[in-house]
């Protein structure tokens, strides 16, 4: 027995990223955009998709892929906006994933028609830092953060607020409550993701809701542009 | 806190790339931007490579410094803390030289003596 030396330089996320390029491929031929909403637990993803999806986004079918640690209380909620949502849980593995990664959205998959939607809207897992590092086949990525976790988390939390193309800032509605101070979580955030695009938004009261859903809805569009662009 | 799921994704790249052999040493290229906390990870190496053909592997971390560039300027900053904005003309078209990786550069692997000759 003796001991050799193999140079094997290879990304551990390879493999990862692998199965997330096969999901994209698959997205891209049943023409779905696919957004994958992030946040820390309790900033709100699921009551912001409630608000957003409630009334409908014209001309554009969405879907939602809702991931949870455990349980079906998320998709439960979405239940009465009769639009396609499955549950995904991934206590399945070590004492429950943190994350989603690209093996447990294609294992999914099956249980979506993806070609009766435009726009599918996958629910990570609430969490600040493995959702960013393991991709799933999305076009986009939205960090959600509310107000209640504080001014200071860009700073904190780099890696998510870097790895996202909007940046919303929910429960707005709390701001006169809480020691929140919004230039400075601008400014934060304009140090770790300069000129990143950020919507307010109060789920409860409505604001800045519209704006989240025009935004969402020009996904599709603008993937299709994209797609056919590389052509 | 991310450091569970980076070792369990180090941990199937090496048993991937051991072929069945046993690893008795890993060398990795950690970034300074992936927040990975050396003492955490090594940690989570260790019990994730039980029962695999790298268990009791030396797990050696280098750090990687983080260095960025802007594509308006051409300058070029090492960041040590979350600015990247560049320092010279603030601009927000920043490219990442080196900072993010998360590599399996080599594993050391046990051989029969037969197979070398």
């Amino acid at each position: 027995m003796h001991r050799v030396k193999v140079r094997v330089v290879e990304d551990a996320l390879d493999a990862n990223t692998t199965i997330a390029d096969a999901n994209r491929a698959d997205f891209d031929r049943a023409n779905v955009a696919v957004v994958n909403l992030m946040s820390a637990p309790g900033a709100g993803k699921t009551t912001l998709l409630e608000a957003v999806l409630g009334p409908g986004m014209d001309g554009v079918r969405a879907g939602v892929l809702e991931g949870d640690v455990a349980g079906s209380l998320d998709a439960d909620r979405l239940a009465h906006l009769h639009i396609p949502v499955v549950q995904l849980n991934t206590d399945g593995g070590f004492g429950g994933e943190c994350h989603l990664d690209a093996n447990m959205v294609r294992s999914a998959l099956p249980a979506l028609d993806l070609e009766a939607l435009d726009l599918l809207i996958v629910e990570n897992v609430g969490n600040l830092v493995c959702p960013a590092e393991f991709k799933i086949g999305e076009d986009a990525r939205i960090m959600v953060a509310s107000v209640a976790e504080g001014q200071d988390k860009p700073l904190k939390y780099p890696l998510m607020f870097r790895a996202c193309e909007l940046v919303v800032v929910n429960k707005i509605d709390l701001l006169e409550h809480v020691r929140f101070d919004l230039d400075k979580f601008r400014y934060y955030l304009d140090q770790v993701h300069p000129d990143v695009h950020v919507i307010t938004t109060s789920a409860y009261t409505g604001e800045g809701v519209d704006e989240l859903r025009d935004w969402l809805a020009a996904v599709p569009a603008r993937e299709r542009r994209t797609a056919g662009a590389a052509v | 806190m991310h450091e569970l799921s980076v070792a369990g994704a180090i941990v199937d790249t090496v048993v991937r790339a051991a072929e069945g052999r046993h690893v008795s040493a890993v060398r990795l290229r950690v970034g300074h931007l992936r927040q990975v906390v050396p003492d955490s990870l090594a940690f989570y190496l260790e019990i994730v490579s039980r029962e695999t053909v790298c268990e009791g592997a030396a797990f050696e971390q280098v750090a990687v410094e983080a260095w960025l560039r802007c594509r308006g300027c051409e300058e070029s900053w090492q960041v040590t803390e979350a600015a990247f904005r560049c320092p010279a003309c603030a601009g927000s078209d920043v490219e990442v030289l080196s900072g993010e990786e998360l590599e399996v550069e080599s594993i050391e692997v046990e051989e029969n003596a037969a197979c070398t000759a």
